[in-house]
C-alpha cells in the first residue's frame, strides 16, 4: 500500500463554503447585471465597462479587495476566493477589469510590502473599487519576461507600451521602467491613451504613450521587477480560472443546445459522435478544474511548487477554453456563427486569454526548465 | 458500538501490533488477525474486516502498519478481488457468502477473477450468451468467456450467465460464484499482442454452481454486474500516483540521461504530455478529495478515459524517442504472468499493452457513452434491442 501522507500534503483542490457563497452572490448579480444581451449591447457602445456594474461587483460584494489585507482596506481573503470570483466572471464573459486590477495591479502592488504611503494608499482605493489600476505590459507579456519597460526622463516617465488590457478604463498606470516602478495618472499631462480594435471586444486594449508624463515611484529596479513578475504570476496563474468557467459555460450551453435541437427527428446531441465530443470536453473541463485549484491554491499559500502549478495551468486551460469555445461554435451548427447568439463572445475571449500572460507554448518552456527536461 | 475515529484506529492497530509482532509473525497469519480486528477495510462492517469506520481513515491503519514494517495483502496480485468481488459479494451476498468468500479473498488465500465478457459480447456485455440452466439445487453452466485476467491463478470467480433467454438481454442474467477448480472448467492462454498471454480463454462445460452460490436474484445479474463494473472503473483510474509518477515517468527520465536522443519536436510532444500526465494526476488527487468530504463526483469513469489515451501516447513518443531502440523488442516468448508490469519491460512492451488500456474494463467509446448520458444528461440513441427477447436478437 502506498504511504498515506499525499492527502494531508496535497494542495486543497476543492472548494470552501465560504468560496460556494461568495460563487453563488456573484453568479446572481452577472445574471442581473450581465446577460448576453447585455454584454452584447455594451461592447458596441463606447464604454465596454458598466461602471455600475463594477461598482457593484467591486464594492458591493467586495470581491474587488480579495487579496489585499483587512488592515490595507481590503477583505483579506485570497487566490482561492479571487479565483472563484474569476470562473463566474469568465462565464458570463463580463466585461470588468477585474483580471487586470483586482490581481494583476493589485497583487504587484503587495509585492512591494508597504505598510503606508502611496502605494498603501492606493491598494486601499483599488480595494474599495474606488480607482481602477492596470499594469502598463502588454496583456501578450509572460511573466518571465517582465515586458518591455518604459524610461524615466528626469523624474518623468518616457516611453510607449503597447497593447495594454483595460488601459481606457484605469484611473492609474503601474509603469515599470528601468529605473523602478512607477505610478501615472492617466488623466496626467502627457498621458495619452489610445484605444486599439481588439478580437476581445469584452477586454478592450489600447496603447499608452507616455510624454514626460508626471509620476509618483513607488519601487526601485529590483524591487520593480520581482513585484511585475509577481503581479503577472498571479494573472497568469488566476486567468486558468476565468478560462475554467469560460469553458464550463460552452459545455453547459452546448449540452442545453444539442438536447433541444431535432434534426432528423431526433435530438442531435443523442448522436454518438456529437455525445463523445461532449463527454471529451466534459473530461477536460474536469481536469482543468484540478489544474486552475492547484494554480489557486498554490498563490494563496505561497507554494514553493507556484511557478510550475501556473504554468502548468496556463499551458493546460489556455487549450481547454479554446478547444470549448469551437467546439460551442461547431455544435450549435449554424446559430453559433451569428452575432446574436453570444458564442461568439466566448470563442473571442478564449482565443485571446490563450494569449495574454503568455501562450501556451511560453509556459511549456517554462516548464520544461523547471523540470529540467530541456530542449536540444 | 460508536464509529471509530483516528485516534481509536491507531490504538487498534497498536494493539494488533503487539499481540502479532510482523517480524515474529507468519505473514498469513498476520494478515488473518488484521482482518478479524477489523482493520483490513475499516469501512465494511465489523466482522467482515472492518469496523463500520469512514473508508477516509483507512489511511491511519496503513500509516501505522508500514511504520512497523508489517506485510501487506499483495493487492495488485489479488485486485480483481479486492476491487470488485468483495463489493459485489457485500452489497449483494448472504451472510454465509460474505463469511465464506471476504477473509480469505482479503487476506489473499484466493485469488479472484471475473467470467464476463465473451468472444460475442465484449461492449455490448449484456448480449452475452453463456447459459445456465436450472437442475435441482444447482444450475449447469455452458459457455466461453474470454480476456480473464489471473484466472490460471483463481480459485473463485464472478460469473454472469443467461438463465432466461425468452426475456431482453438485460433482465435474464444471473450473477454467480463459480469454483475454477470445478470439473467442467478448462482454462486455456490467450496470447495477445505483447506476445504474452496475461488473459485467458475459459470454456465452461456443464458446470453445477449451487444455488447457495447464487448473488442476488434470479434474472437480476445485470443489476449486481453494475455495482461490479463501476468498482471496476474506480479501481483502474484511480491509483495514487507521484509527479512523474505513471508512464511519463521512464520517458522523461530517458529524455534527461540521453540528450543525443532529443530532437525538438519529440520535446514540444513531451512537454505537452508531461502537462497532460501531471493535470491527469492532479484530477485523481481532487476525485479523492471529493471521496473524503463526501461529495463522490463522476469523474471515475473518466479517469480511466484519461489514463487509457495518455498511456498510449507516452508510451508510442518513447518508442520514438528510442529511435534505433525502439526498433528492437525485449522478448517475444510467450509468458503467463501473474501481473501486468508496465514499468519494468520496455518500450515496446508497454507501448503495445497500452493498446488494451482503452478496450479492457469498459472501452472508451462505451465510457463516453456512460458520461454523455449519466452525466451530461445527453438523450440516449435509439436502440432496437430493448424490448426484443435475447434469443430473437441478430448474432
Amino acid at each position: 500500500m502506498t504511504a498515506p501522507t499525499e492527502e494531508t500534503q496535497a494542495p486543497d483542490l476543492l472548494y470552501s463554503e465560504a468560496e460556494d457563497d461568495l460563487r453563488a452572490a456573484v453568479r446572481s448579480l452577472l445574471a442581473d447585471r450581465c446577460d448576453a444581451p447585455t454584454v452584447l449591447a455594451r461592447i458596441e457602445s463606447d464604454t465596454p465597462y458598466d461602471p455600475q456594474l463594477w461598482k457593484a461587483l467591486a464594492a458591493g460584494i467586495g470581491t474587488a479587495g480579495l487579496l489585499v489585507p483587512e488592515k490595507l482596506g481590503g477583505q483579506g481573503a485570497g487566490h482561492r476566493e479571487a479565483a472563484v470570483v474569476l470562473e463566474e466572471l469568465g462565464r458570463s464573459v463580463a466585461p470588468a477589469p477585474y483580471l487586470t486590477s483586482a490581481v494583476v495591479a493589485t497583487e504587484t502592488l503587495l509585492a512591494l510590502a508597504a505598510q503606508d504611503g502611496p502605494v498603501a494608499e492606493l491598494l486601499g482605493d483599488l480595494a474599495t473599487g474606488r480607482r481602477i489600476a492596470v499594469l502598463a505590459v502588454p496583456f501578450s507579456a509572460p511573466a518571465p519576461d517582465a515586458a518591455q519597460p518604459a524610461g524615466v526622463v528626469a523624474g518623468a516617465v518616457e516611453g510607449t507600451v503597447t497593447g495594454v488590457a483595460d488601459a481606457a478604463t484605469a484611473d492609474v498606470l503601474l509603469v515599470p521602467t528601468t529605473d523602478g516602478l512607477y505610478a501615472v495618472e492617466t488623466g496626467s499631462a502627457g498621458v495619452t491613451v489610445e484605444p486599439l480594435v481588439p478580437l476581445d471586444l469584452t477586454r478592450p486594449l489600447a496603447n499608452v504613450n507616455l510624454a514626460k508624463a508626471a509620476a509618483t515611484r513607488l519601487a526601485d529596479g529590483a524591487s520593480a521587477v520581482s513585484a511585475v513578475r509577481r503581479g503577472l504570476l498571479a494573472g497568469a496563474g488566476l486567468l486558468a480560472s476565468e478560462q475554467l468557467g469560460l469553458a464550463e459555460w460552452c459545455l453547459t450551453e452546448t449540452v442545453r443546445y444539442t438536447r433541444e435541437r431535432h434534426q432528423f427527428n431526433r435530438p442531435v446531441g443523442s448522436f454518438q459522435s456529437l455525445k463523445h465530443r461532449m463527454a471529451q470536453l466534459w473530461l477536460e473541463v474536469v481536469s482543468a478544474r484540478a489544474a486552475a485549484r492547484n494554480a489557486a491554491d498554490a498563490l494563496a499559500t505561497g507554494s514553493p511548487d507556484t511557478p510550475l502549478a501556473v504554468a502548468v495551468a496556463q499551458a493546460y486551460c489556455s487549450k481547454v477554453a479554446v478547444h470549448a469555445a469551437e467546439e460551442c461554435i461547431q455544435l450549435h451548427g449554424g446559430i453559433g456563427m451569428t452575432w446574436e447568439h453570444p458564442a461568439h463572445l466566448y470563442l473571442k475571449r478564449a482565443k485571446a486569454d490563450s494569449i495574454a500572460y503568455g501562450t501556451a507554448g511560453h509556459h511549456r518552456e517554462a516548464i520544461a526548465e523547471l523540470v529540467e527536461l530541456p530542449a536540444p | 458500538m460508536t464509529t471509530p475515529d483516528a485516534a481509536e484506529l491507531r490504538r487498534r492497530t497498536q494493539d494488533l501490533l503487539a499481540a502479532h509482532p510482523p517480524a515474529a509473525t507468519d505473514r498469513t497469519d498476520f494478515l488473518r488477525a488484521r482482518f478479524d480486528a477489523g482493520l483490513a477495510w475499516v469501512h465494511y462492517p465489523a466482522g467482515l474486516g472492518g469496523l463500520d469506520a469512514p473508508r477516509s481513515l483507512q489511511p491511519v491503519v496503513e500509516a501505522e502498519l508500514a511504520a512497523a514494517g508489517a506485510p501487506d495483502n499483495d493487492p495488485r496480485r489479488i485486485g480483481i478481488g479486492l476491487g470488485m468481488a468483495a463489493p459485489t459479494i457485500l452489497g449483494y451476498g448472504t451472510d454465509e457468502q460474505k463469511q465464506r468468500f471476504l477473509r480469505p479473498l482479503w487476506v489473499g488465500e484466493e485469488v479472484w477473477c471475473q467470467l464476463f465478457s465473451e468472444p460475442g459480447a465484449g461492449s455490448d456485455l449484456a448480449a452475452l450468451g453463456t447459459r445456465a440452466v436450472r437442475d435441482g439445487e444447482d444450475w449447469v453452466v455452458d459457455g466461453q468467456k474470454v480476456w480473464t485476467s489471473s484466472a490460471h491463478l483463481a480459485r473463485w470467480a464472478i460469473l454472469i450467465a443467461r438463465t432466461d433467454p425468452d426475456q431482453p438481454k438485460h433482465r435474464g442474467i444471473s450473477y454467480f460464484i463459480c469454483d475454477m477448480t470445478d470439473p467442467g472448467v478448462e482454462v486455456r492462454p490467450l496470447r495477445q499482442i505483447t506476445g504474452e498471454a496475461e488473459f485467458n480463454e475459459v470454456f465452461l462445460t456443464g458446470v453445477r454452481i449451487p444455488d447457495s452460490r447464487r448473488l442476488g436474484p434470479v434474472g437480476e445479474g445485470w443489476k449486481v454486474a453494475q455495482t461490479t463494473l463501476m468498482n471496476e472503473r474506480v479501481s483502474i483510474g484511480g491509483a495514487r500516483i507521484a509527479r512523474e509518477g505513471g508512464m511519463i515517468g521512464p520517458v522523461a527520465r530517458t529524455w534527461r540521461e540521453r540528450p543525443e536522443l532529443r530532437t525538438h519536436d519529440l520535446h514540444q510532444r513531451l512537454l505537452t504530455l508531461w502537462v497532460e500526465a501531471e493535470v491527469a494526476r492532479l484530477t485523481g488527487t481532487r476525485l479523492r478529495q471529493q471521496l473524503v468530504a463526501g461529495q463522490p463526483g463522476p469523474e471515475g469513469s473518466g479517469m480511466k478515459l484519461a489514463f487509457a489515451r495518455l498511456n498510449q501516447e507516452i508510451s508510442g513518443l518513447e518508442v520514438e524517442l528510442l529511435g534505433q531502440e525502439g526498433l528492437l523488442y525485449s522478448d517475444w516468448t510467450m509468458r503467463r504472468p501473474e501481473l501486468v508490469d508496465f514499468t519494468g519491460r520496455d518500450a515496446g512492451y508497454r507501448y503495445l499493452r497500452s493498446k488494451g488500456n482503452s478496450i479492457e474494463g469498459g472501452t472508451s467509446e462505451v465510457l463516453l457513452n456512460i458520461v454523455a448520458e449519466r452525466v451530461l444528461g445527453l438523450p440516449v440513441e435509439p436502440r432496437n434491442d430493448k424490448d426484443v427477447a435475447w434469443k430473437d436478437l441478430a448474432r
